[in-house]
């Protein structure tokens, strides 16, 4: 058992809390807005659900997932207590203090303004503070991956640093300097606004300061799943990692180019330059790569472990494999979204085909595509595979697993696959009203009902998943064992300093933030005529 | 320790990496800012310097001569002024006095029997800007053109004043059913709720409160808009919400305001 599972568990609960009321919420924003419902007559109701939803699922559920799974990380593969035990305390302390500062504004209806902020839209100071105390707690974990690092190399030096934890820094650093959009956009925009010292706000630059964030947040969120495929994956199906320097190289190239690509969400705004807008669209497009190495070596390590059970052919393998362990399902049903998703991606980076889905329910689904479905179908599989561990006793109903996997995946396919076909037919998306009688938009009633449907297998998926975890604490005493991580076909004896380190990989980071942002910002900055009034929401 | 060293030319990993990303970003680049925007058919630079500074995102400044002017009086009324939010009670006064030239057609105290908007308990900055509109010309109506010809502008907010002071009329609507158009709008025409600038749900400075308003005079009103025969709603915002109204729900809007539905 961990020595850290109260600390790993506390963020783990913290995290599928929250989760489960945000998907909650979710649901009934589908259904309200589908044909199903009736009008609520207050569309405020509606954003200031949005705002909890987003504003959860966003910034408070990935983040405690990443904290959470790092510390559990660096315990394990570490092999030592973690350094700043304290501090991690303090960290998810933070985190909670924020996320209530946040939501009691945004429960009031004072700060309905979505959790992307939106300004020149200006909510309760208290949501934006919130916001930023829960990025100052995650930046005490970015700062103490960091620290335990260095002393495991103090003591070992020379040696490999192990995958699972040069992965997990990596997802660290990455969002040590993403935040930092974000952050900037607050502290020096929204909340002298929200605090009245200031009535204009430079909306262009806030959305340029936003996108810095914005999309390599995305990255962020998927660093963890990434670890689970190269770390868990390969291990639970009885099967070897097929590269460990190719996870490496997908890790780093995460770090350089998850970062200078953001500006391809402002590709509709006047406030850029298409100069900088294409530049980002070719980095959009490099960002396919790591992901394309990765579901090489997973496949790849897939087939290994198919192979050692006797799978032969050049497809009959598939058949080999161990489709009743749920880690083997989920990776699928993960890789499968992924595909889906990334293959909307590719269309959202273009910068002629944007402009036939910007703004459309197209982006809705495919966010949720690859964060609700590839993403966080992997954040349930960590919880399995680290539950154990957690509380030693037995996760044993693989039935139970499996079928809330698949009510996962299907709710998932059943909810964005007729968001981006209505997002095709031009349904914006941020409305919370649509008039399905009227014929220019009644054909879209269908596939609007079939998305909310969607929305409550997701709700009933959530439901299993808790009752699973529950049980886990409450079932039989069992010895866990030391927690493993995969082991590669070739295990690294020694590494090349450029990929046992990350300090290449940040410098290039921070140097394409600057030859891609710089310019965009500083116009901005630098220009006296670029602000507007702001319009206070929630102020009668 | 190991002996590699990473920040140095001949570490195959720094130099492939940082020259990779380098000549990424270049290629790029030269795309974006010099072969893109010389592929664009309708391009008319006057250099390679002209071509970058227009993909990096310099305005480009056009001529403050060349703009066009309506051919009909835009309204000029200011609505800030701080007079008419919070009057003297010697503005109200004269208001009361100045009044009586308008009852006949307004009634004594602000409501009409003649399907003459009633005034009383109206926002002070709608009454401004109207009087404002009629004396400018940018609101045409033969019976108020001529009155509003000889105010001036202490007439005009003491006018304000005093109907803004005077109590409304008490609503007559039993809690009858909203319709549609003014509680949620027509989101698909582009037609914003009645209720989210006619009170209600909001208000938005300069729109005027509706309820127990003669419905004919609404109806007048919205038929005026969607033809253009009035236009001093500097925004269009009521012109594009009326062409695009129904006949049915001018009626029904009218109805319900006026509280006889």
């Amino acid at each position: 058992m961990l020595n850290s599972r109260r600390l790993v568990l506390a963020h783990f609960w913290m995290a599928f809390g929250g989760f489960g009321l945000a998907l909650l919420l979710g649901a009934w924003q589908m259904f309200i807005r589908s044909p199903l419902a009736g009008w609520i007559g207050n569309p405020e109701w509606y954003y200031r659900s949005v705002t909890a939803h987003g504003t959860i699922m966003g910034y408070v559920f990935p983040t405690l997932i990443a904290m959470g799974f790092g510390y559990a990380i660096t315990e394990t593969s570490l092999k030592a207590p973690i350094a700043g035990v304290r501090w991690a305390w303090a960290g998810i302390a933070l985190i909670l203090i924020g996320s209530i500062m946040a939501m009691i504004p945004v429960s009031a209806g004072l700060a309905s303004v979505l959790y992307t902020f939106y300004p020149p839209m200006i909510g309760n100071p208290f949501y934006y503070i919130g916001v930023v105390l829960v990025v100052v707690g995650s930046w005490i974990w970015v700062a103490l991956m960091s620290i335990n690092l260095i002393r495991w190399k103090r003591a070992n030096s020379g040696k490999p640093v192990p995958l699972a934890m040069y992965a997990n820094v990596a997802g660290s650093y990455l969002w040590g300097w993403t935040a930092v959009g974000a952050a900037l956009e607050l502290i020096l925009q929204i909340i002298p606004v929200a605090v009245g010292l200031r009535s204009t706000i430079d909306a262009g630059l806030a959305r340029i300061f936003f996108s810095w964030t914005l999309h390599a947040i995305v990255y962020f969120w998927l660093i963890p799943t990434y670890i689970a495929y190269y770390t868990i994956v390969p291990r639970a199906i009885g099967g070897k990692l097929y590269s460990d320097s190719m996870a490496r190289i997908s890790f780093v190239l995460f770090l350089v180019v998850a970062m200078p690509i953001g500006i391809h969400h402002t590709f509709a705004d006047p406030m850029v330059g298409a100069g900088f807008k294409f530049v980002h669209s070719v980095f959009t497009a490099i960002v396919a790569l790591p992901t394309l190495l990765t579901v090489f070596t997973i496949c790849a390590s897939v087939e290994i472990a198919s192979r050692l059970r006797g799978g032969r052919g050049p497809f009959g393998w598939l058949v080999a494999l161990p489709w009743n362990n749920p880690t083997m399902l989920a990776v699928t049903f993960s890789f499968i979204m992924l595909g889906f998703g990334g293959a909307g991606g590719l269309i959202n980076m273009s910068y002629q085909l944007d402009a036939s889905i910007h703004n459309t329910q197209w982006i809705t689904g495919h966010f949720h595509l690859i964060f609700g479905g590839a993403i966080v179908i992997m954040y349930f599989v960590i919880a399995y595979d680290l539950w154990p561990h957690l509380t030693g006793r037995n996760l044993a109903n693989l039935s139970l697993m499996r079928l809330q996997l698949w009510l996962w995946f299907i709710g998932m396919i059943v909810t964005t696959f007729p968001w981006h076909y209505v997002g095709i037919l031009g349904m914006p998306r941020r409305m919370a009203y649509y008039d399905y009688t009227h014929p220019a938009i009644a054909d879209q009633a269908l596939p609007v009902i079939l998305s909310a449907t969607g929305g409550l297998i997701l709700v009933v998926s959530a439901a299993l998943f808790f009752v699973i975890l529950i049980r886990g604490h409450l079932s039989e005493k069992a010895d866990p064992g030391e927690y493993r991580f995969s082991v590669a076909v070739h295990p690294p004896q020694r590494v090349p300093v450029a990929l046992n380190s990350h300090g290449l990989w940040v410098g290039l980071m921070i140097a394409l933030t600057a030859t891609n942002y710089g310019f965009p910002i500083l116009q901005l900055a630098v220009r006296s005529d670029t602000s507007v009034p702001a319009v206070y929401v929630g102020v009668k | 320790m190991n002996p590699e060293r990473l920040l140095s030319l001949t570490n195959r990993w720094f130099s492939t990496s940082v020259g990779l990303t380098l000549v990424i970003f270049l290629s790029s680049a030269i795309c974006g800012f010099l072969l893109l925007p010389y592929a664009d058919a309708d391009s008319r630079f006057s250099g390679i310097w002209d071509a970058i500074c227009n993909a990096a995102g310099f305005p480009v400044k056009s001529s403050a001569t060349d703009i066009i002017q309506p051919e009909f009086k835009i309204s000029g009324a200011t609505l800030g002024l701080a007079e008419l939010t919070s009057p003297s009670p010697q503005s109200i006064g004269r208001g009361a006095t100045l009044a009586q030239q308008c009852a006949i057609c307004h009634g004594p105290e602000g409501v009409s029997r003649a399907d003459a908007p009633n005034l009383a308990g109206q926002y002070a900055q709608v009454i401004y800007k109207q009087l404002h509109d009629f004396r400018s010309g940018a609101r045409t109506n033969a019976t108020m053109g001529p009155f509003a010809a000889h105010m001036n502008d202490r007439d005009m907010i003491d006018l304000a004043a005093y109907y803004a002071y005077l109590p409304r009329i008490p609503s007559s609507r039993d809690s009858a059913e909203v319709p549609l158009i003014v509680a949620s709008g027509a989101p698909t025409r582009g037609i914003a709720p009645c209720g989210s600038c006619h009170g209600t749900i909001e208000r938005k400075i300069g729109s005027p409160w509706l309820n127990g308003q003669p419905a004919a005079y609404i109806e007048a009103q919205l038929r005026y808009f969607a033809s253009g025969a009035r236009r001093n709603d500097t925004n269009q915002q009521m012109r594009n919400i009326a062409r695009a109204l129904t006949d049915d729900e001018i009626k029904a809007v009218a109805s319900y305001y006026a509280g006889t539905q």
